[in-house]
């Protein structure tokens, strides 16, 4: 082989995802140096939408944060919502009324299938198919116009407060979501049937993007990432919170490390959250919603707390030092999404572009979240 | 080769489930809603701007202007104005400033009126090209034909007048005295006086 020939058959480029691509859903640049096809390097560059959510935990009152809670993740807020109300609740020993924390989780398991809805739709948006973003979403727009008539807003939600919820659930609720179950149970066998059993979305995904436990390990993976790659770990069941305890549900777990795994956590997760409302939903006490002894303005006992919660993307957890003033000393947010696209760089090596894409899409980003 | 062929007979397969599916779809009632002609009933508890509530016994708001909405707003877009107005117990609205461009409808100024004077409204109709048609003032609002005179209650008002006429007399005294001292003292030396002024 010639000198010349040679390299030319080393010749990389440099190519550029982002950060205003419809593939990468929101603001997210990816450096790639290609290979033709193929990726030599995939750099992920962050830093677009920061924010400073947790300098803002610092000079802002304890109440005054709650806002923040649902700019984080905007598809699965009230799981924020939850892991910031458990924070202070753990820091000041504030008791839930057991209502409430019913209440807490038949919304955040409506939130969460509302994002894996949305996830489903534009991961399949994201491999070229168009149809069952718009099925998808019909569903969706249900649970927002139920989340809507109890925490009156349709994304960005502030619902919880310490020691409770803004305010009660009526019956028009509960006899509605009851009815949006009804109606979503049979869909998801049909999603099965138009896009899982798809060859075309099979050859896509079966044995695609393997990233494997000890690689989840090694950079904090969490939630159906990890769940795809055989660990089985939830947060809920791992280290229980709220009333999930008293809660019958499986967490699902494949063990192909593929993108279809996590493709298949995701829709199992979807059928079991509906177990989880039906559950609470029958066992929901009546009560107040929200503790009598909830003071207005926090001041927690020095110290370094600590709460995990799991969303719909993996865990979240939340952990403030408090100097027993009305603000914190030092918040940290751990968003799950930052710790689940730092694997894409080991992971996508040699990888086609295209493949890529979809395994970016299997990892189900959410941009605001990992530039907080 | 079979490989091949039952390969092609899959696709065929998934493929006619996947047209069985949209087709069905496609016969069914489109849910699409035709939003300048129809639009959709807003729940309840949709949170629009706040809104200052009318009481319908005072035919006005119920604020006290004790200023806790503005304290515990997390991006400081409420502005409340107040005076006194003698006559009235506490204190008087004069202007209520919400900015909305910054508002992020957490609820904390809701939560935290003891009057419960303000609510959140059911208007999502905001659209404009200026950003200054979202400074609302809420006061201007509720009475858009002009803000009713603060009703004067005439026993407060006499008693204020007379404790007002009371502390003018208490310091009218007060300023003869002391001028009263202070020629005393100045018979009995005007040197010390002059040096400490």
């Amino acid at each position: 082989m010639t000198l010349l020939a040679q390299s030319q058959l080393q010749e990389t480029f440099e190519l550029n995802i982002g950060p205003q691509h419809p593939a990468t859903h929101g603001v997210l640049r990816v450096k790639v140096i290609m290979d033709g096809e193929y990726i030599v390097k995939a750099e992920p560059v962050l830093g677009y939408i920061h924010r400073m959510h947790e300098k803002m935990g610092e000079n802002r009152t304890w109440n005054q944060f709650w806002p923040n809670l649902g700019r984080l993740d905007y598809l699965s807020a009230i799981a924020y919502n939850h892991g910031y109300a458990g924070l202070l609740e753990r820091a000041m020993g504030i008791e839930v009324p057991e209502r409430a924390e019913y209440i807490r989780v038949i919304t955040v398991e409506l939130n969460r299938l509302q994002s894996h809805l949305l996830w489903f739709g534009a991961f399949i948006l994201d491999l070229g198919g168009f149809t069952p973003l718009m099925y998808a979403f019909d569903e969706r727009e249900q649970i927002l116009d139920l989340l809507e008539s109890v925490t009156g807003s349709r994304l960005t939600y502030c619902y919880f407060r310490f020691g409770g919820v803004y305010n009660d659930v009526d019956d028009d609720f509960i006899t509605g979501t009851r009815a949006f179950i009804k109606r979503l149970r049979p869909q998801i066998p049909m999603y099965h049937d138009l896009v899982t059993k798809n060859v075309i979305l099979m050859e896509r995904l079966v044995d695609i993007g393997h990233i494997s436990a000890d690689m989840c390990r090694k950079y904090g993976a969490t939630g159906p990432v990890l769940r795809g790659s055989g660990v089985n770990f939830d947060i809920r069941k791992n280290e229980p919170y709220s009333v999930y305890p008293e809660l019958d549900f499986d967490v699902p777990v494949y063990h192909e490390c593929d993108s279809m795994a996590r493709y298949m956590v995701r829709m199992d997760e979807m059928e079991q959250s509906m177990r989880i409302i039906e559950q609470a939903l029958d066992k929901m006490p009546d009560g107040p919603v929200k503790a009598e002894k909830a003071p207005k303005i926090l001041k927690p006992p020095k110290g370094d707390y600590h709460f995990a919660v799991e969303a719909a993307r993996g865990t979240f957890s939340m952990r403030t030092v408090s100097d027993a003033t009305n603000t914190s000393y030092r918040m940290r947010l751990r968003s799950p999404t930052y710790s689940n696209l730092s694997l894409f760089e080991e992971a996508s090596r040699g990888m086609l572009l295209s493949d890529a894409l979809a395994f970016m899409g299997s990892l189900d980003l959410v941009i605001p979240e990992m530039d907080r | 080769m079979s490989g091949y062929f039952s390969y092609l007979l899959n696709g065929i397969k998934s493929l006619a489930i996947g047209l069985k599916i949209t087709n069905k779809e496609f016969l069914t009632r489109p849910i699409t809603l035709q939003y300048p002609h129809e639009s959709v009933k807003m729940a309840p508890r949709y949170r629009g701007h706040i809104e200052l509530l009318m009481d319908s016994e005072t035919g006005t708001h119920t604020c006290i202007s004790c200023g806790m909405c503005q304290k515990g707003c997390p991006s400081n877009c409420i502005t409340v104005k107040s005076k006194k107005v003698p006559g009235v117990k506490g204190k008087v609205l004069t202007a209520y400033i919400l900015d909305f461009t910054t508002c992020s409808l957490c609820g904390q100024c809701v939560e935290n009126c003891k009057p419960a004077a303000i609510d959140f409204s059911n208007e999502y109709n905001l659209a404009s090209t200026r950003k200054e048609d979202f400074v609302f003032d809420l006061l201007q609002k509720l009475h858009p034909e002009g803000v009713p005179e603060p009703k004067v209650d005439p026993a407060l008002l006499k008693k204020e007048q007379e404790k007002i006429e009371a502390a003018a007399k208490a310091a009218a005294e007060k300023k003869e005295a002391a001028a009263k001292a202070a020629t005393e003292k100045e018979g009995e030396g005007g040197e010390k006086a002059e040096g400490k002024s």
